[in-house]
């Protein structure tokens, strides 16, 4: 009994501190970001990473994500014989929900493992040390252009998806099933308001540091691991929880969103 | 690195007092007293897990002591903020066991990299220092390559002449012969040697090989389970009867049980309270 209690204790220690930590690593990397010197150079080779080759993958997911959209909508919406409703149905999924979540999870995927990663490797190689004995700031030199990349190239990722997706819809409601292409616009400019898009932005915007902030602390303080994180197999653990922690938490954030802007 | 050597011509350019070390409550480093002086090797000595790292982590101000004092070319570390100690810090050059050289940028641009960041210097003028400092290292013509494609000798040197691209006053060598084979080792060895006796510098070295020790120490330190049990020259530390320091210098096993929950508390910071 006291065994348990005792476990209880000291894992939600584990957890306060882990919490703690997380929240005095943002602060700390939102205050260096938001003020100057920047190194405009590394933040547009991060963008290049994060942003630039994301490209395709989100065009691709785009472009199917809105395709199956129209096709599941259409089946249900013929049914009420409502399929001029077909188009704002398509653009609001995408803008509010589809986009910002879906390019989140890509950008975890794909950008989110790699940040962890390697500052998991370079802080296990003592390359972060390296730099702080050099007295380069490693927050300034390596996780505010990082920080900076992944909040200006989410939102611009989520637009490209939300462009894409409605083509997609329009391809499949207009070209497969011969819907009027009035009719799947002209819904669209009537439903769709200027509200779901700020509420689409938004999501995109703090997705973008959430991904940023857990995938890069969870590396950064890759020594500080509860159960020893060390080398090859330290890293990859890491990177494991950090893309888990981060999908679950644009998760339950994006509800939280959708429930504060409804 | 003139100014400092002639304001204070034999006053140490590290000095440590009573330097107090936990790593959770364990006690790593107990009561350190330390100096180095001006333009002389000293070499940390120890097995593993006698807290030489920690010791080294703690002079270069990447951990706080739990009590005692720091003094780096005359300023107290414990009590410097950020900007003070990157200040500090562009005056000691800092060589890792394994170079710690960035995976993305070339050996060149490693090497380049303190220049950049801290100077104003012209990109060429830059490229130049930096060539130079890697023939010192006999790498000429390396600075194209990526650090993956080095040997690990190579990667230690190229580490060496990243951190004494900004002419430092004194350099820390973690580990110069560690995973090295012997004529490699040497060779570092007499790189190490060439800087104490071209540059003046001072230079401290934390090593466990014996051989790499006596070749290039003008003093030793040995340290074992957080403390310092000799220091001073190579005879004198040859000559002492310590038997800690006999078992180091005889490799003799010292067969002793390891406690293993200690150990692993040290290791995670977590209790196993096992039965």
């Amino acid at each position: 009994m006291i065994r348990l209690l005792n476990r209880i204790g000291d894992s939600s220690f584990g957890f306060l501190e882990q919490a703690g930590r997380l929240l005095l690593f943002l602060i700390r990397v939102l205050a260096k970001a938001l003020r100057p010197p920047y190194c405009w150079r590394r933040v547009l080779h991060q963008i290049h990473f994060i942003g630039a080759r994301s490209t395709l993958v989100i065009l691709v997911a785009g472009l199917f994500t809105g395709m199956v959209l129209a096709l599941q909508f259409y089946d249900t919406l013929v049914r009420f014989g409502s399929t001029s409703l077909l188009g704002s149905a398509v653009a609001l999924a995408m803008i509010r929900e589809l986009a910002p979540v879906l390019t989140a999870l890509v950008v975890i995927g794909r950008a989110g493992s790699a940040i962890c990663s390697e500052l998991g490797i370079m802080r296990s190689e003592e390359q972060i040390d390296a730099l702080e004995c050099m007295a380069i700031d490693p927050y300034r030199y390596l996780l505010v252009p990082k920080l900076l990349a992944c909040v200006i190239s989410v939102p611009l990722l989520t637009s490209l998806f939300i462009m894409i997706g409605i083509g997609g819809g329009w391809f499949v409601a207009v070209v497969l099933f011969g819907l009027s292409e009035a009719a799947y616009f002209q819904g669209m400019y009537e439903t769709v308001v200027m509200h779901d898009i700020y509420m689409g932005f938004t999501k995109s915007l703090v997705f973008g540091l959430l991904i940023v902030w857990i995938t890069s602390a969870k590396g950064f303080f890759l020594h500080l691991e509860r159960c020893g994180a060390y080398g090859a197999e330290g890293v990859s653990r890491v990177t494991t929880d950090a893309v888990v922690a981060a999908s679950i938490s644009v998760l339950c954030v994006d509800y939280l969103i959708s429930a504060l802007m409804l | 690195m003139s100014a400092v050597s002639d304001n204070c011509a034999d006053s140490p350019v590290v000095e440590v007092s009573g330097l107090v070390a936990h790593y959770g409550d364990r006690l790593i480093l107990d009561g350190i007293d330390l100096q180095v002086f001006p333009g002389e090797i000293l070499v940390i000595m120890g097995g593993s897990g006698s807290g030489k790292s920690t010791l080294l982590r703690h002079l270069l101000g990447l951990k706080k002591p739990s009590s005692g004092q720091i003094r780096v070319l005359g300023e107290d570390l414990t009590r410097l903020d950020q900007k003070q100690l990157f200040k500090l810090r562009r005056k000691i050059g800092v060589a890792f066991q394994n170079g710690a050289l960035f995976g993305s940028l070339t050996v060149g641009e490693n090497v380049e990299l303190p220049l950049r960041e801290h100077t104003d210097l012209d990109a060429s003028t830059i490229r130049v220092m930096a060539r130079m400092k890697l023939e010192m290292m006999n790498l000429a013509g390396f600075d194209m390559l990526m650090p993956s494609e080095l040997s690990g000798g190579m990667l230690k040197r190229a580490g060496l002449a990243r951190a004494l691209v900004m002419d430092p006053s004194i350099l820390f060598f973690d580990e110069p012969s560690a995973g090295l084979d012997p004529v490699t080792a040497a060779e570092l060895d007499d790189l190490i040697l060439n800087l104490r006796d071209t540059l003046g510098m001072s230079i401290v070295v934390v090593t466990h090989e014996l051989e790499s020790a006596f070749n290039i120490a003008d003093r030793i330190a040995v340290l074992d389970e957080g403390r310092l049990i000799v220091t001073g020259s190579v005879d004198e530390v040859r000559a002492t009867d310590n038997e800690r320091v006999q078992d180091l210098f005889h490799r003799r096993p010292r067969n002793e049980a390891v406690d293993r929950d200690a150990y692993l508390h040290r290791l995670t910071g977590y209790r196993h309270d096992a039965p």
